[in-house]
């Protein structure tokens, strides 16, 4: 799944459609959204790189982390550091999101970092039409104008809807979506810091929605932000849902799995052996909670009482008290001479029949004694 | 004869969890105390500020203190053996007092720009901490490792009338200085006022920015005399990211500093 959304962003978008629009979302119960996110992105440059993608560059918009951080995230991936500096434009928005370091003294004595010249200062996160008008400018300023695209990758949403509203933000994705020189965008969310209604609204811009979740579900005893040790097995493994989007209307829901390693994050397709896994969340005790396979057999066996078998014969009630035939193999099973209940077939036939059960064996039939007298009330 | 120098003592659990080990530069930026009204986490912080302004390295702090006055710091510290005076003489410590709050305004009207004075007033916060690191690394800098300590959020959001947003946008600017200057932040942070949904979105955007989490609260046992709380220290492998380690200890909070060990080592 993983990798038909590699080539999803790869082929770019059809003429006379919007470019495809990938959601990823995850998180704090499992935070691999962020290794998800730079695993397309390291996927992407490395096509666009050899050529092989639509897209003959790519701007990327860095709220969350420094752009040294992209640049050597590339770097380590295998991307050529010139084609890195040639195909690649980071808009810096985290730096200086909101225009503080103009504003005051600069400092003096200090090494300040070196400047790259693929990274462009973005000084108003709270200005989203300067920011679409940014992206746009340094898309086309090094592919140019006419039918050359373009690829976009916004590396936090969230951070961005802290500083202005949810049509805002889905405005900018929109118009990034619909413009004609753009090839594929995608971004990150981190779920949980925003209300549901932010997922779903992001979700009606994109065509696939890639959601990051745990392996084992959070219960009620997990449900404390803090249960660490719960959060340290989720931490290398995840559960990829993928919600695809098609162009005639269909909606496909696809999972994968996902794990974490010392290069980055892999896909697999879903093995059976995490189904066990909640099976062994029960408790460590010393008498067996479970049952066996025999043991299930078993109690599927059991007939019920004051319940219709529905075999077509009459209901049959073992009353406990009468000694087992040794034709009957089911213990569970009835004695003829006890109660029995008239199919309705007989008891339309006009034959009433009175069956009296005795109280105990003691009991002599027709006895006028009556069995409270003993109770002294 | 000069009397040689003391040995370099042993970190403790709690040095040895953050990879502080002796001296040097800690493999973190911004590390989050919390703490709750049963246990407070300010004795972390004074390990803290003592650690960085020991002799045995040439670290720098920069305390911005919201919570207690200077003296109130200077008198836990020379118990620790710590004269917090002489070293903010010899540039070493910078001490913001902020007790008054009043360093951010009150209008919160904002002006065509967007910003109000609450976000004014984090800028010139924000500025401030760059003085004082500038000042810090003008004049007999060796390379120190500068450590910020904020004691508390819990105050900055007071100060911000309530204002999770303009604390975050504060707390970004102080995330990307810590890249950029080589330092290191250390906050204290109350877990247990933010029991709100709105509150609990607070403390989700602070677990994804912070690289390491420090928890202290007590034990689930109850009080006891020797042993006065339980220490979690949270290793990620990036901000927000995957748990990477994960230190469970105890400790006792002495006049002269705190004891950390491990469950049943004391007797």
């Amino acid at each position: 799944m993983a990798e038909s959304i590699s080539r999803s962003l790869r082929d770019g978008c059809l003429e006379g459609e919007h470019a495809p629009a990938l959601t990823i979302e995850d998180s704090l119960a499992c935070p691999l959204g962020s290794h998800v996110f730079d695993h397309f992105l390291a996927n992407l440059a490395s096509q666009i790189a050899d050529g092989t993608s639509q897209a003959r560059g790519l701007v990327l918009v860095a709220l969350n982390r420094s752009p040294s951080f992209y640049i050597d995230l590339l770097r380590r991936k295998g991307v050529d550091a010139s084609l890195v500096d040639k195909w690649v434009r980071i808009l810096d928005c985290y730096s200086d999101p909101l225009d503080w370091k103009d504003r005051i003294p600069p400092l003096m004595n200090v090494q300040k970092p070196s400047t790259r010249e693929n990274v462009s200062f973005f000084r108003d996160v709270r200005d989203i039409n300067k920011l679409l008008s940014s992206v746009l400018d340094l898309g086309k300023g090094f592919v140019g104008q006419g039918k050359t695209r373009f690829a976009v990758a916004v590396d936090l949403v969230s951070n961005l809807l802290r500083h202005t509203s949810l049509p805002s933000v889905a405005g900018l994705l929109n118009n990034l979506r619909s413009n004609d020189q753009i090839s594929c965008i995608f971004w990150l969310i981190h779920s949980d810091l925003h209300e549901p209604r932010v997922s779903t609204a992001l979700a009606y811009v994109s065509t696939v929605v890639a959601s990051v979740q745990p392996i084992m579900q959070l219960t009620d005893e997990h449900r404390s932000r803090r249960d660490f040790l719960w959060l340290e097995k989720n931490s290398c493994k995840a559960k990829f849902y993928v919600r695809l989007k098609r162009r005639n209307g269909r909606v496909k829901l696809l999972a994968e799995e996902l794990h974490m390693d010392q290069v980055g994050v892999k896909f697999a397709a879903v093995t059976s052996e995490n189904s066990f896994v909640n099976k062994s969340l029960l408790p460590k005790v010393q008498f067996n909670l479970q049952l066996s396979d025999q043991e299930r057999v078993d109690r599927a066996k059991v007939v019920l009482p004051y319940e219709h078998q529905g075999n077509g014969e009459a209901i049959q009630i073992y009353d406990g008290r009468r000694s087992l035939s040794d034709d009957q193999k089911d213990p569970h099973l009835v004695q003829p001479s006890t109660f029995s209940v008239m199919t309705d077939a007989q008891a339309t036939s006009g034959n009433g029949e009175i069956h009296y059960i005795r109280d105990s064996d003691d009991e002599q039939p027709d006895s006028d004694e009556d069995p409270d007298d003993d109770l002294n009330i | 004869m000069n009397p040689s120098p003391p040995p370099p003592r042993d970190p403790d659990l709690l040095e040895e969890a953050l990879g502080l080990g002796r001296g040097g530069s800690p493999p973190w930026r911004l590390a989050f105390v919390e703490d709750c009204v049963e246990t407070s986490g300010a004795f972390v912080l004074h390990h803290f500020l003592k650690r960085a302004l020991s002799t045995e390295g040439d670290g720098t702090v920069v305390f911005l203190g919201l919570a207690q006055p200077f003296s109130h710091y200077d008198r836990v510290l020379r118990k620790m053996g710590c004269n917090l005076s002489v070293q903010r003489n010899k540039n070493k410590l910078h001490f913001i007092d902020l007790l008054n709050l009043e360093f951010l305004g009150e209008r919160r009207l904002s002006n065509e720009k967007g910003e109000n004075d609450i976000e004014i007033g984090f800028m010139d916060l924000y500025n401030r901490i760059l003085r004082s690191i500038e000042a810090i690394r003008s004049k007999d800098y060796n390379g120190g490792w500068t450590t910020i300590i904020i004691d508390d959020l819990s105050h900055l959001e007071i100060a911000a009338h309530g204002s999770a947003k303009h604390v975050l946008d504060f707390l970004q600017y102080c995330r990307s200085l810590t890249s950029e200057m080589d330092c290191s932040l250390v906050i204290l942070n109350h877990e247990d006022i933010h029991s709100s949904d709105e509150a609990l979105q607070m403390l989700s955007h602070l677990d994804y920015i912070s690289d390491i989490l420090i928890k202290a609260e007590t034990l689930s046992t109850g009080i006891a005399a020797d042993v006065h709380g339980q220490m979690t220290v949270i290793i990620k492998d990036a901000p927000g990211g995957l748990i990477k380690k994960l230190h469970s200890f105890q400790f006792k909070v002495k006049e002269n500093g705190v004891e950390f060990f491990y469950p049943g080592s004391r007797f």
